[in-house]
């Protein structure tokens, strides 16, 4: 999981805003936030070295301002970044021609955003079949497809309807048909939900999530919302002031923040809906493990009735496939279900 | 984000005029009271001192006209748009020329119309716009009105074109957009004698001439809005287009395009309706239609017939309008899925249904093909008649004789006695004053600037003719407009019909003003002040309404909570709120002021507007354009003064 193979890696990306920014970023390494902002310049990206491996849900979370909408436009190239190299496929995307950089959009990368980015005067057919249009699929295959990945995020029979004409949630079923339409192998999502109501963007995660199953591609998903995260991510990087203070499973950044600013986040959390009985598994040397195993992605809520009947000190930790993985101390467990005393 | 920002007005300390305001008030001042002694040459710029503009601008011309070759290539430019000119004039009023088919029946012009006002408003637009044909065919105007038609027909599809164009060039090179702008300003300041001139030098006499001022006329607003609906296409559109792997020309095609739609409608909706204002103008280079008509009847005090063409061409203007604004808001429904194709374009169907078959009714109905002098309806000499016995009533014509004389004597002639009498240096201090008052040195240099452009032309005593004519009809508006307006503003009620005949007001072309002063006041200087009144107090009011209307709401709670009066609300809260909205209403009735009086040249003024019409019987290029350009400079010192200051105080109340 943790990027072996990694689809898209970002290494020490700059993105300064200002005046002039390529002659100012080789003397803004190692300046802080602020000391940037003094010298007129805005580091929405800084010094970010970040891999997302094949298949992998990266969910990169901040607050407004903390320059996550900026990264992952520079991960697609929708901004130019300053400094670094990000190679996307093996491609260095900042060497790319404009041609070449159309192709790979148009062959490999899709996008959601925030406020869905539909165009007003098309229908939702159409606003789908739009960048099958842009590549220039002709009209059948082009409706075959749209009406697919319409079928697939559970619009059918609004294929005539214009976005004015549906709910919000509806409308960004359209984002997420349209962003899917060519089949991309990286998928990009903007704060998808961020402009939902609650009850809808609930809905929308679980349907996300069965996308996600069932289409098992590399995703990279922005938000504000540290419970969207958790619920959703493989890792998740935490960024702040343009910097990611931490990128981690969602069970290592509960358990270990790393800096007092990702502590803060985790502050509020019920930390036994997260932490997973893989997260706390160590290495057995030594320990005396026996008896029946717990299912290794099984929370420790869930988890919870078991722990404290339970009279070993440590037990066995095994995957799906019923391979150890290590073994879980219990009083440790215990911990995180009752709060440490 | 969803937290709700509530507009306040930011205390601000009252500042006391500006050091430079004050000193170059004073030396007006000084120099206005010292005009008894001071030398001649102070008072107006001397002959010897007066460059020979005229010659110069001539000479620009004529070199580039002749020696470059543009006639050359706008001969070839008119000859495409006689072209087309031929094809519409031959479709809507039989002008002998290919494609040889016309003219068509009214019956089936008005059905298509009746068809397009259905589609865009159902029956109300449908209503009127069958209507307004069928009016101008049963008055007996159908070919005075296609005459003028069958030009717009070309001159605004030509100005959309080319407005695209322009303004999609401004949006996507800000240096281009940079050079332009200050043309634009220009462009819409200049009187329009100064466009008729040069259209006629350079494309033919007639409807060529007539179409090509139009189109200059009419192309400004839709560079702008082109330019601005771009600029305004959100951020996520334009990004999806591109993770969509959009080209630049599928980007501008697929996305720009299609999401400016309501700001790129708007300026047709502009470029439709000052076309017909500019189209009925060109009577005065000799082009036939409903203009050229108005104007003969106007100059034979034909009144009757005056008032039958005035409704006609306020009904073409009302139906342009309001379908166009209709398209405007107008969105796309879907429809079910599996819907039949002639379901679909059921309205096409119908369209070229009564339209074939009206002209098969016509073959067989003369009456359904043209209304001929004996059948048509006019009561022009019947009006005529009303309405000179009306006018003949001894209170009316008491009251406007008493009117008449009251503002001429004690008003007209000593504010222009005045104005006249002021030094030029005095007027260049004032207006350097206010210009420094709004916007510091700068704007102080480009007023006085300005006005010393004017005085250095020899043109001055004219120009101050013109000067008076437009700030007295101003004055006398804004006392009749302001109070009206605050009063319609105190009532949703009253807010809505009024705004309503505001907005119907504004588009009529300029000329028809012309009308009720002329009647009433017969030929003189006051008809031309009253006809300016009317015209300036429509957009005062108008903007008065709308920015008292637009007070927040808190704003007026918070005041009644504080325990103000009505009258208190309104000067402490809502006045002070308004003002900035309310002085682009001042602005545009000055604007329209600078506009009207240059028309009202033909009921003999004395001004500039009285020149430049001179200029057009003798072809003096060179003249025309100096004296166009002495009323755009002055147009446009107003526009930089009033409305820096509008946003400047805008900034102040953080709106």
């Amino acid at each position: 999981m943790s990027a072996a193979e990694p689809i898209i890696s970002c290494r020490n990306v700059w993105k300064l805003f200002g005046q002039k920014p390529e002659s100012f970023v080789a003397s803004a390494k190692g300046k802080s936030f602020e000391e940037i902002r003094r010298a007129g310049y805005i580091a929405a990206v800084r010094d970010v070295s970040i891999e997302v491996g094949r298949g992998e849900l990266l969910v990169v979370m901040g607050l407004s301002g903390s320059g996550k909408s900026t990264l992952v436009r520079c991960m697609s190239r929708l901004i130019d970044i300053t400094d670094g190299e990000i190679i996307v496929d093996g491609q260095n995307l900042m060497s790319l021609s404009e041609k070449e950089l159309i192709g790979l959009r148009r062959r490999k990368m899709g996008m959601v955003f925030q406020s869905f980015g539909l165009l007003p005067n098309r229908n939702v057919l159409d606003n789908v079949a739009f960048p099958l249009e842009m590549r220039g699929q002709d009209r059948h295959d082009r409706r075959e497809r749209a009406l697919e990945v319409i079928k697939l995020v559970g619009l059918e029979g609004r294929e005539e309807y214009f976005p004015r004409e549906l709910s919000g949630g509806q409308q960004q079923r359209v984002g997420i048909a349209r962003s899917l339409a060519i089949e991309p192998d990286i998928w990009f999502l903007d704060e998808p939900f961020s402009a939902l109501d609650p009850l809808i963007r609930r809905e929308m995660q679980d349907e996300f999530l069965r996308l996600r199953g069932m289409l098992g591609k590399t995703i990279v998903f922005i938000t504000h919302d540290f419970d969207e995260a958790l619920r959703l991510a493989d890792r998740i990087a935490i960024m702040k002031d343009g910097a990611v203070e931490q990128c981690d499973t969602p069970d290592k950044i509960v358990l270990k923040p790393a800096t007092e600013y990702v502590r803060k986040f985790t502050e509020d959390v019920e930390k036994s809906r997260v932490v997973h009985a893989r997260g706390l598994a160590q290495p057995i040397n030594g320990h005396a493990v026996e008896g029946p195993a717990v299912p290794a992605n099984a929370t420790v809520l869930q988890l919870a009735r078991q722990l404290v009947n339970e009279r070993r000190e440590y037990l066995p930790v095994a995957d799906a496939g019923g391979k150890l993985v290590g073994a879980m101390n219990r009083q440790e467990a215990l911990d995180i279900l009752l709060g440490s005393a | 984000m969803s937290d709700t920002t509530v507009p306040v007005i930011r205390a601000v300390p009252e500042r006391a005029l500006p050091g430079g305001a004050a000193i170059l008030l004073a030396v007006a001042l000084a120099l206005a009271v010292a005009r008894p002694v001071l030398p001649e040459l102070l008072v107006r710029v001397p002959d010897w001192a007066i460059p020979p503009y005229q010659d110069w601008m001539q000479a620009l011309f004529d070199f580039i006209k002749d020696d470059l070759g543009l006639i050359h290539v706008t001969r070839a430019i008119s000859a495409i748009l006689e072209w087309f000119l031929d094809v519409t004039a031959n479709l809507l009023y039989g002008k002998n020329r290919w494609p040889y088919l016309g003219p068509l029946p009214w019956t089936a012009v008005a059905a298509v119309a009746a068809v397009v006002g259905y589609a865009v408003g159902r029956w109300r637009m449908a209503l009127l716009a069958g209507g307004t044909f069928a009016w101008i065919a049963l008055i007996g105007q159908w070919d005075l009105a296609m005459q003028t038609l069958s030009v717009i027909a070309v001159a605004a599809p030509t100005a959309f074109m080319v407005g695209l164009i322009l303004g999609i060039l401004a949006w996507k090179f800000p240096r281009f957009e940079a050079a332009l702008l200050p043309i634009l300003a220009v462009l819409q300041t200049l009187p329009f004698f100064t466009y008729l001139l040069p259209a006629v030098i350079f494309f033919k006499v007639g409807p060529t001439a007539g179409c090509v001022a139009t189109v200059v006329y009419a192309i400004p607003p839709m560079v702008l809005m082109t330019a601005l609906g771009l600029k305004k296409v959100a951020s996520e559109v334009i990004e999806a287009g591109h993770m969509s792997g959009s080209t630049r020309w599928q980007m501008l095609r697929h996305v720009y395009l299609p999401s400016a739609r309501t700001e790129i409608l708007v300026g047709v909706n502009q470029v439709i309706m000052l076309s017909l204002a500019m189209v009925v103008l060109t009577a005065f280079i000799g082009m036939p239609g409903l203009g050229a008509k108005l104007l003969s009847l106007m100059n034979s005090l034909k009144l009757g017939r005056s008032f039958e063409i005035g409704v006609t061409i306020v009904l073409i203007a009302v139906t342009l309008d309001r379908i166009s604004k209709a398209w405007v808001v107008k969105q796309p429904v879907h429809f079910e899925r599996g819907t039949p194709w002639w379901e679909r374009n059921r309205l096409l169907l119908i369209a070229l249904g009564a339209f074939v078959g009206c002209i098969l009714i016509a073959q067989f109905v003369p009456l359904a093909n043209e209304i001929d002098r004996k059948h048509e309806l006019s009561m022009g000499s019947e009006i005529d008649t009303v309405i000179r016995a009306v006018l003949a009533n001894e209170t009316i014509d008491a009251a406007t004789a008493w009117l008449r004389g009251f503002l001429t004597v004690s008003v007209l002639i000593p504010f222009r006695d005045a104005v006249l009498w002021l030094p030029s240096l005095s007027v260049i201090f004032i207006l350097a004053a206010a210009g420094y008052a709004v916007g510091g040195p700068r704007s102080a240099l480009l007023a006085g600037g300005f006005f010393a452009i004017v005085a250095l032309t020899g043109w001055w005593d004219r120009a101050m003719i013109t000067l008076y004519t437009v700030l007295s009809a101003v004055v006398i508006a804004a006392a009749v407009g302001l109070p009206l307006g605050m009063l319609a503003a105190r009532r949703k009620k009253w807010a809505q019909p009024v705004l309503l005949i505001c907005d119907t007001a504004q588009t009529f072309p300029s000329f028809i003003y012309l009308i009720p002063a002329i009647m009433l006041f017969g030929v003189n200087d006051v008809s031309v002040i009253f006809a300016i009144f009317i015209f300036a107090t429509v957009p005062l009011m108008r903007y008065t309404i709308e920015g008292i209307r637009a007070v927040p709401e808190e704003l007026l709670e918070a005041a009644d909570m504080s325990g103000a009066t009505r009258s208190q609300k309104l000067w402490k809260v809502q006045i002070p709120f308004a003002l900035p909205t309310m002085a682009i209403g001042f602005n545009q009735a000055i604007m329209f002021a600078f506009f009207m009086v240059i028309i009202a040249a033909f009921i003999g003024t004395q001004d500039l507007g009285q020149e430049l019409q001179r200029t057009l019987a003798g072809n003096q290029l060179g003249k025309n354009f100096v004296l166009g350009m002495c009323v755009a400079l002055m147009a446009l010192t107003f526009d930089h003064i009033i409305m820096r200051w509008s946003a400047t105080r805008r900034k102040v109340l953080g709106v």
